[in-house]
Formats: C-alpha cells, structure tokens, sequence
C-alpha cells in the first residue's frame, strides 16, 4: 500500500470513529435509580415463576422420577 | 496531518462527553436500590440428569424452545441432540470439521448450526423428508473462527467470529445481509434480544456492543472489563445486558441508563468467566468459570449465592431453559449436566 493511500484509508477509518461516537454521545438515558427500580421490579414480580429461585417439589420436577414406583 | 489530529482530538472529547453524560444519570447504585429486598438465601441446585456420549471436549450447548431438547457441540467431531429428561441422544450428527465452537437450536425446532475453526457456520436440517439429518447451508464468507451463532427465524442466523465482525445472514441464498463491524478484537460471543430486534456482542477488546438488527447499526457500547469477554447474555427483560471475561468478573450493563450498574466478582475468584445465563426472572446469574465451576449470583445484591461443583474440567457453555425449570451446563470433562 503506498503512503497516501494509507494515510487516506487512516482518515476514514477515523472518520467513521468520530461518526460512531457521536451516534453513541446522543443516545437518551435515563436515570439509574429509574433503570434499577425497572429491574428490581421485573425480579420481584418473576419471581414466584423461576424455579431455580423457588426450588421445584419433586412432584412437579419433570427431570426426576415420582416417588412411587409401579412393578410390573 | 493536521485533519488526523483534529478528528484524534474530537473523537477524545466525545468519549469525555459519553464518561460525563453518563455519570450525570448516576443518582445512585443499583445495591443501593436493592439494599432493602430480602436476600436470596443459599441456593443449591442438584445434578438431576447427566448426559453422557461425546468423547472429547465440549465446547456448546443450546436450549431448544420445548425446555426438553438440547444441541452440544464436541471437539469429538460431533452434535448431539439430547432428550434432558429421557437422557437419550435423538440425533447424532457427524461434523465435516471436528473443530466446532459453537452450536444453535432454531427457535422452531427443525434446524441446528455449528461452526468453529473452519470459518463457515453450518446449517443442518432436522427435519429432513428421508429422516436423516443434513447439510442443509454451509454460510461461508468470515474470514475468522466462527465464535458464536443464534438463529432469529428459520431463514435468518446471526453469527460473530474471530474476523472481529457479527454477520446477519440469509439462509435460503447462503449469502451477508449485513455485516456488523466496529469491534477492535475478535467477537467471542453474541446474544439476540427477547423481542429480536437488537443483538448484543463481547469481544476481545473488552467492550460489548449492542447493534440495531435492521438499522444494521452499532447503538451503544460498554466498557469497563480489562480482559476479553468471553460470554455475554440479555437480561430477561431485555432492557440489560451481562457480560463474563477472562477478567474474572461478570457485569450487567443497563441499556437505558447507559452503563454498569454492577460488577459480579471475589477476591477468591482469579479464573476467566467462559459462559453465563440468567434464570428465568433475572434474580440469579449463573456463570462457568475455568476453575470447573459455575457460581451463582444474586444479579441484585451483588452477592455469590451458590456454587455448582460437578464437572473434572472447565465449564465451558451453560444454559437455562425457557421455562426457566432447569440449567444445563457442558464441560471440557465431556460430559454435560442438568441442574435444577
């Protein structure tokens, strides 16, 4: 590659930086105390549905076996 | 060069006004907020199932929607798609290349896709008229290791690779609908978003990025890990996103406040992070660690709240199902577990 054309695919190269970073700059945010409400709410209200949190019975566990086993 | 200057200079005082726009939202922490919720007490999950058939290292694993089919991927040369709750293997699928990295399920459940060292992601139908499973597309263009992939329908597919590019592609045609660039270092991992609209991607230069999936554009990107970021995922609510590095710690990233709100880590912990998956509601983090064990986080408190100890080698990939009832995990010890 000769030396312009280096220091032109540079200039876009930087150029296309400075365009992402403003796109990023301009993003709308919000609070954290309104972002953190959000999640804590989504956990709570989820809760009673996650049975990794809840523990399963093993009645209604479907990767284990019943209790009573049936002889055939 | 007196433009390179000014743009190196303008590009320095953007990221300023990024670092200040957000600490201007910093009105308080996220343990903060969750200082008064009740702790999530010891969690401890059992090894309900092993699965048990590949004769080298795992590397991938992924849910089907059902909650009860899963697809591994092995250096054995080999996929696997296991029944969890019967433990039987409902299809084995021999690799062109034994060198795989990653694998997928379809959210509809007919096709699967690996890729690894041989830069290609490949599709395989399996629900073929004849009942044997085939090649269905090999998608070839990336000019690294495929990472990662996750389909978004049965014609679309989101790939990441060791190019340090994501590619959204087209099925039918085998060809890029869009090419994702803008990470400084290989991509090693990628999640979609639950309403699949965004996907998000770790690299090896330590950020994560989340990309507008037809804006086909890079929205945000985060930083703060100091080494590569080896597994990321959406929270459930898709509005965060979490992250796991070699750095030995896992974050979560809030979407619309722009920044970490936690960082997941112990002084006893100084291995890499090689996969994470949040449970159904958000409240837990699971993660693999090089150390052979997955330890589980309170996402709110901060807090190591369990450990699963099981596998005679790294954990390599983890997954919760979508009915959030159990989590699988794969290990380089060749076998996989579900834990519930």
């Amino acid at each position: 590659m000769s030396n312009s054309s280096f220091a032109s695919s540079s200039l876009v190269i930087a150029q296309k930086a400075v365009k992402q970073l403003r796109l990023e700059a301009s993003v709308r945010r919000i609070k954290v105390s309104q972002a953190a409400a959000e999640l804590k709410t989504f956990c709570l209200q989820n809760a009673h549905k996650d049975p990794l949190l809840t523990g399963v019975p093993s009645s209604d566990n479907p990767f284990r076996p019943p209790k009573s086993c049936v002889l055939l | 060069m007196g433009e390179m200057e000014e743009l190196r200079k303008e590009a320095e005082s953007l990221k300023d006004q990024i670092t200040a726009a957000r600490k201007t939202v910093q009105d308080t922490t996220l343990q903060e907020a969750a200082a008064g919720i009740t702790a999530v007490g010891r969690v401890q999950l059992k090894t309900r199932k092993t699965l048990r058939g590949h004769l080298a290292k795992i590397y991938a694993m992924h849910w089907g929607a059902d909650s009860t089919l899963c697809v591994s991927a092995s250096q054995d040369g080999k996929l696997i798609v296991w029944d969890s709750i019967t433990t039987n293997k409902v299809n084995a699928i021999p690799l062109k290349s034994s060198w795989v990295m990653t694998c997928a399920y379809a959210p509809s459940g007919n096709l699967v896709a690996c890729g690894g060292l041989d830069n290609m992601c490949s599709i395989y139908n399996l629900k073929g008229k004849d009942g044997n499973v085939k090649v269905m597309r090999e998608l070839a263009a990336h000019t690294g290791y495929l990472s990662c992939c996750r389909f978004l329908s049965d014609t679309e597919i989101i790939t990441s690779s060791g190019d340090c590019t994501c590619v959204l592609w087209d099925i039918e045609t085998g060809t890029e609908k869009t090419i994702f660039a803008g990470h400084l270092g290989d991509c090693m991992s990628l999640a979609v978003s639950p309403d699949f609209k965004f996907f998000i991607s770790g690299a090896c230069d330590f950020t994560a990025k989340l990309w507008d999936i037809r804006e086909a554009q890079c929205r945000q990107t985060f930083s703060g890990h100091e080494s590569d970021i080896n597994a990321i995922g959406f929270f459930p609510n898709g509005n965060a996103v979490i992250t796991g590095s070699d750095d030995a710690t896992c974050k979560l990233y809030d979407l619309r406040a722009d920044q970490e709100l936690n960082t997941y880590q112990d002084s006893s912990i100084m291995c890499g992070v090689t996969s994470l998956a949040p449970s159904v509601s958000g409240r837990l983090l699971l993660a693999g660690y090089d150390d052979f064990n997955v330890n589980i986080w309170d996402t709110l408190k901060s807090e190591r709240v369990g450990v699963l100890a099981g596998h005679d080698n790294r954990v390599s990939c983890i997954g919760v199902s979508s009915d959030g009832m159990a989590c699988c995990t794969g290990s380089w010890d060749s076998f996989l577990k579900i834990w519930n």
